[in-house]
């Protein structure tokens, strides 16, 4: 229970034959509802990720067997002066097949956090759940909100401890703490980084070629909107993977507000008649 | 490029995974729901059964239909099935269609080495009573949708789907809200276009209709060959 963990004093009530490092369970346990470390099942004596190659990659692994996962994305964030800008896609595919072309790809962790996802879309869904649930219990253990630092750093403990097994997560955990504006960057392999600027997923690199041709520190917000619309349209326009629609958050000081959502196709017809 | 004339050595390993084909469709209006789901079950050239449904009545206001490998579909019944009943216990109250929606992605994800080869979508009423579908892929990414394909046929589908029910493409177009008879009319026409172009589609078709009423069932044949 939260207060027991808090005093540390757990070890006399359950010995728990799982150990903190990683998973070794090969089945799930349904019983726990608070499990103090989210168990995964993982097939004993193999290795995760060379396990599940011929079901998820080849044609015709197993006589149609093709489990598709959910994944391609491109996301961006940067700061300025007003704050931190966040713009994401909205498809998902599921190998060559689009999913949905409105799928969340921004998680509102609470009103002055936010998370994005990219890559494998269970892997973030979940993951930032889980971060979710963290955050709120260090609020409600400690009477103040979690900082941006501590947030990022829990999110890349949790999955070091998968590192290796196949993960597919690259993340930016933005927003306003008593230090000011925060970007991190987290990925599968436990790499975190702060910055001024990032883009992730499969659409980055066209996102960041008109994201650091356009930026500047002193950009105002109408522009910094303009700017983050853009890099992301742009990415969706060349990238086969990213699409549907631009949805873009602005972290200010009073936390994040929705700035908007626009299908990709209305803004192409946008910046179409701007050229002429 | 797959070689046509391979004559070297073969391993065959064990595989725990098999397709049994199968096509699950919801859409959520404005005070209903409906989960429809072929009958048919089926393994490489062979027809299993012709009477196996895909959804599965989880609560009053709450139906799941699951596609892919039918072993898997029908562990994770069970354990979804359980644990609604521990929920029951626990807190006194029948989940709530979101809450079912959550609870099955952590599932999914605690499988997350081993997946279930399951693709699910929950059907149902939200809290307020508006028509609510959750759509999830095999390891727990879900998103509530306002209508979802899924399995076999599931991209021939949706497509139509996008057009008459999301108007997606389409100008100057009256965007009225669907009523529960075109729904249902439009589910069968749905199905029975899919049963002529896919395999694994076919011999009959049930749809789960839900409303404040409860859940309601329909049965109309389809193909069978």
């Amino acid at each position: 229970m939260a207060l027991l963990d808090v005093c540390g004093i757990s070890d006399w009530v359950k010995e728990d034959t799982f150990s903190s490092q990683k998973a070794s369970v090969d089945r799930v346990n349904h019983f726990n509802f608070a499990a103090l470390e989210p168990e995964l099942a993982v097939p004993i004596g193999v290795d995760p990720a060379e396990f599940l190659k011929p079901f998820t990659d080849c044609e015709d692994g197993v006589e149609g067997v093709t489990i598709k996962l959910k994944h391609g994305t491109t996301t961006l964030a940067f700061k300025f002066q007003h704050g931190v800008m966040v713009a994401v896609d909205s498809r998902a595919s599921a190998g060559s097949y689009v999913d949905t072309q409105l799928f969340k790809k921004v998680i509102e962790i609470n009103p002055y956090l936010l998370g994005t996802m990219s890559g494998s879309a269970a892997d973030c869904v979940y993951w930032e759940r889980l971060l979710a649930k963290e955050c709120r219990i260090y609020k409600l253990r400690n009477k103040e909100r979690i900082s941006v630092s501590a947030a990022s750093k829990l999110l890349a403990n949790m999955v070091a401890n998968y590192r290796g097994m196949g993960l597919s997560m690259g993340t930016m955990i933005c927003g306003w703490d008593k230090k000011g504006p925060g970007l991190y960057y987290v990925d599968d392999n436990g790499l975190r980084l702060s910055g001024n600027m990032f883009s992730t997923g499969s659409g980055n690199s066209y996102a960041y070629g008109v994201m650091d041709s356009g930026y500047r520190y002193d950009l105002t917000v109408p522009e910094a909107y303009d700017l983050a619309q853009r890099a992301i349209f742009h990415a969706t326009h060349r990238d086969a993977y990213s699409g549907g629609t631009v949805n873009m958050y602005h972290m200010q000081e009073t936390g994040w507000i929705k700035v908007s959502q626009e299908d990709v196709g209305e803004l192409y017809h946008r910046f179409a008649a701007e050229k002429k | 490029m797959k070689e046509y004339h391979y004559t070297g050595p073969v391993e065959h390993k064990f595989s725990p995974y098999a397709f049994n084909g199968g096509t699950v469709l919801a859409v959520a209006g404005e005070d209903f729901a409906l989960v429809a789901s072929d009958t048919r079950l089926s393994e490489g050239y062979s027809i299993h059964s012709r009477d196996s449904p895909k959804c599965y009545k989880l609560t009053d206001t709450t139906v799941i239909g699951c596609s892919g490998f039918h072993g898997d579909c029908l562990t994770l019944t069970k354990i979804i099935e359980a644990r609604l009943k521990m929920y029951k216990h626990s807190n006194n109250k029948n989940m709530t269609s979101g809450a079912i929606a959550a609870m099955l992605s952590t599932i999914l994800y605690g499988r997350r080495f081993f997946p279930y080869y399951v693709y699910n979508i929950i059907g149902g009423l939200d809290e307020e009573g508006r028509g609510a579908v959750y759509s999830f892929d095999p390891v727990g990414s879900y998103q509530r949708d306002t209508y979802k394909a899924g399995g076999s046929a599931s991209a021939m589908l949706q497509p139509l789907l996008d057009n008459q029910i999301g108007f997606k493409n389409m100008e100057n177009v009256e965007q009225v809200p669907l009523s529960l008879e075109k729904a249902v009319q439009l589910v069968k026409d749905v199905f029975i276009s899919a049963a002529e172009r896919d395999v694994y589609t076919g011999d009959a078709l049930k749809i789960c209709i839900i409303t404040k009423e409860g859940v309601r069932e329909e049965i109309v044949p389809l193909r069978k060959d």
